[in-house]
């Protein structure tokens, strides 16, 4: 079931659309801002409401890399691996990462904290290598910053 | 030298308000055009000035705006104004820095653009991780909105105009501008047939036209001061000034506002403060992912729409990536031709079948298994998924640095074959 805050919004976008379907990728990131990701479940309540199958949603929904179909940390860990961050040492970002999670490429920990994710280009190319946490730029990246940023995430959290 | 593109940005400070921008000039514009221009002038001046839309492929943007179907021959409904705010071309960053630096001067030339063609609805088709820009975007829409530069009767006109920010959930053949269509209508980003035209039958099947963020900033300034000026800006034939940029490992990389036809060699040299040292030039690709390779004798090239394909290759989105000695560039290609396999919509069947073996073969040359013949069977494909041969310009655009690195950078090619492996990584 969509929770009201979800129902609402979905229907504000509705409301000037030319067709329910059309806000299909709208309501699909609203519901994974309210729930982190988003299950066969949730795929089913938000077809229903758009007067779509199921089907014809999934395809939308697994065509876009930032509609997640499984479940993510509570902090998705966004780092850069096209041209520039690569050319300017995106591998050992990943590496320290990887190495300080204790997580793959694509992993979560255990404790459902953190998910790191290797994306395309994030447009801050002259700031390489960059990442995006939480919706948050972060350029220049070296150990120490990243240590910064790993520091202030988890003192975010109990 | 004038930057009336960025003439407003401060980095690392909020962007002017409503206030500060109608204090430096804004909304002027929009005030003249509503009062006194009918649509057709306001397309003829675009025209005159000469403007070529900035998203990288330079079709001149009034001659767009006039496939329109306007008067007697609009069909009834609405019509649509979208800025194609994408920007996922691998080395691209310039239209952050116009959405977060002077969010109003986007929105206003949206503004005059619709009214150009009539829109009665635009959207800003923002890319998916640009949270800054779409928290400066929306409160910029509402200001506009607030102030009666939207919504119904627009300065006390006749004209009426809805606006909407559209946030992507990803996918870089989004910005493909059917493929965006597609994606705005809640489907799946596959691109679409042409034609028809996304000006006769676009968005919802509605007369739409599509330009890029950079582009549409440019249309302020020229209704305020004239083609004549907006020609002057430039030093060729192409008016304006240009949002350049440089990443890599140069001295200063960053953005540039410049008179449109700088030279490679001034952006490199002078603005981004030449190459780190202990790092030379090797090559650089002049306009992001999807554009060839040029190198040391092509720098004094002026970096505009016409003297770039002289020298093969094309201007693209003017953002420069730079190849440095000390980086493979075998492996440089390859991470191009990864993102491209990924990134490939899978509609047509060159496309999906041929980037991922395209990217399989120079990884095998990368890692130490590649053969002799493989550079011949490289050169095939180049061929294989030149324009035309595919549905969209993806692939193409996915070539371009590969059949001009195997032109260039051949030798690394061949030594890499011989030597069974990568000499970078040995060294
Ligand atoms: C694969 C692909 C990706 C593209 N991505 C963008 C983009 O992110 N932004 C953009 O403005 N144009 C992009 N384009 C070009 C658009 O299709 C279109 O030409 C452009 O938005 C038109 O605007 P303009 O005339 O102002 O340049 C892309 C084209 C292709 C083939
Ligand atoms: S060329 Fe590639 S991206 Fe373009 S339509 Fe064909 S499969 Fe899709
Ligand atoms: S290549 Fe990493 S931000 Fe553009």
């Amino acid at each position: 079931m969509l929770s009201d805050t979800e129902r609402q919004e979905i229907d504000s976008e509705i409301r000037h659309a030319p067709a329910k379907s059309a806000v299909a990728i709208d309501a699909l990131k609203i519901v994974q801002r309210e729930r982190g990701w988003i299950s066969g479940d949730a795929i089913k309540d938000i077809a229903r409401h758009l007067e779509m199958t199921p089907d014809e949603l999934d395809g939308v929904a697994t065509f876009y890399n930032r509609i997640f179909r499984k479940p993510v940390g509570r902090h998705v860990i966004e780092v850069c691996d096209s041209i520039s961050c690569w050319v300017m040492g995106s591998d050992s970002i990943k590496d320290i990462l990887a190495r300080r999670l204790g997580v793959g490429e694509g992993g979560t920990t255990p404790d459902g904290r953190f998910t790191l994710l290797p994306v395309d280009c994030l447009g801050a190319c002259h700031r390489a290598p960059a990442a995006v946490v939480d919706g948050e730029l972060h350029g220049e990246l070296d150990e120490a910053k990243l240590d910064e940023m790993l520091g202030e995430l988890r003192a975010k959290e109990p | 030298m004038e930057t009336p593109l960025t003439g407003n940005i401060r980095p690392d400070r909020e962007p002017p308000s409503l206030k500060e921008y109608e204090k430096s000039g804004g909304y002027r514009a929009l005030a003249r055009v509503v009062s006194g221009l009918a649509p057709a002038e306001v397309t003829a001046i675009v025209k005159d000035s000469t403007l070529m839309g900035r998203g990288g492929a330079g079709f001149p943007t009034g001659l767009k705006w006039s496939f329109v179907p306007m008067g007697v021959d609009a069909p009834p409904g609405p019509r649509y104004l979208v800025a194609n705010a994408d920007e996922m071309e691998p080395g691209t960053f310039k239209d952050r820095v116009l959405m977060e630096g002077d969010p109003h001067q986007l929105v206003e030339g949206m503004i005059i653009s619709a009214y150009a063609i009539q829109a009665t609805t635009a959207f800003i088709f923002l890319r998916a991780d640009y949270d800054l820009a779409e928290k400066r975007l929306k409160r910029a829409v509402a200001e506009a909105y607030e102030a009666g530069y939207l919504g119904k009767n627009i300065m006390r006109s006749a004209y009426s105009l809805e606006m909407y920010v559209h946030v992507s959930a990803g996918r870089y053949i989004c910005g493909e501008e059917t493929a965006l269509l597609n994606s705005l209508e809640g489907k799946r980003a596959i691109p679409r047939a042409r034609p028809p035209f996304p000006q006769v039958s676009g968005l919802f099947g509605k007369p739409t036209v599509v330009d890029n963020v950079e582009t549409l900033c440019n249309v302020p300034h020229i209704l305020a001061n004239g083609a004549e000026w907006y020609k002057s800006l430039s030093l060729t034939a192409i008016g304006g000034t240009k949002m350049y940029g440089v990443s890599g490992r140069v001295n200063r990389p960053g953005w540039w506002e410049l008179p449109m036809g700088t030279t490679v060699r001034e952006i490199v040299e002078v603005h981004a403060g030449g190459m780190r040292p202990g790092y030379a030039l090797r090559g650089l690709l002049p306009g992001g992912a999807s554009t060839d390779f040029l190198v040391e004798q092509h720098l004094d090239t002026p970096m505009d729409f016409t003297s770039i394909p002289k020298v093969g290759s094309r201007m693209g989105t003017g953002t420069m990536i730079i190849l440095d000695g000390k980086t493979c560039p075998v492996a440089f290609v390859l991470n191009l031709l990864k993102f491209f396999a990924h990134e490939s919509c899978g509609w047509c069947t060159p496309c999906r079948e041929g980037l991922p073996w395209v990217a399989r073969i120079v990884k095998a040359i990368e890692e130490g298994q590649g053969e002799a013949r493989d550079l011949s069977v490289l050169e095939e494909h180049c061929v294989a998924l030149a324009p035309g041969r595919t549905f969209c310009a993806l692939a193409p655009g996915a070539v371009e640095p590969l059949q001009s690195a195997l032109k260039y950078f051949r030798e690394d090619f061949e030594r890499h074959i011989k030597e069974r492996g990568c000499p970078w990584r040995a060294a």
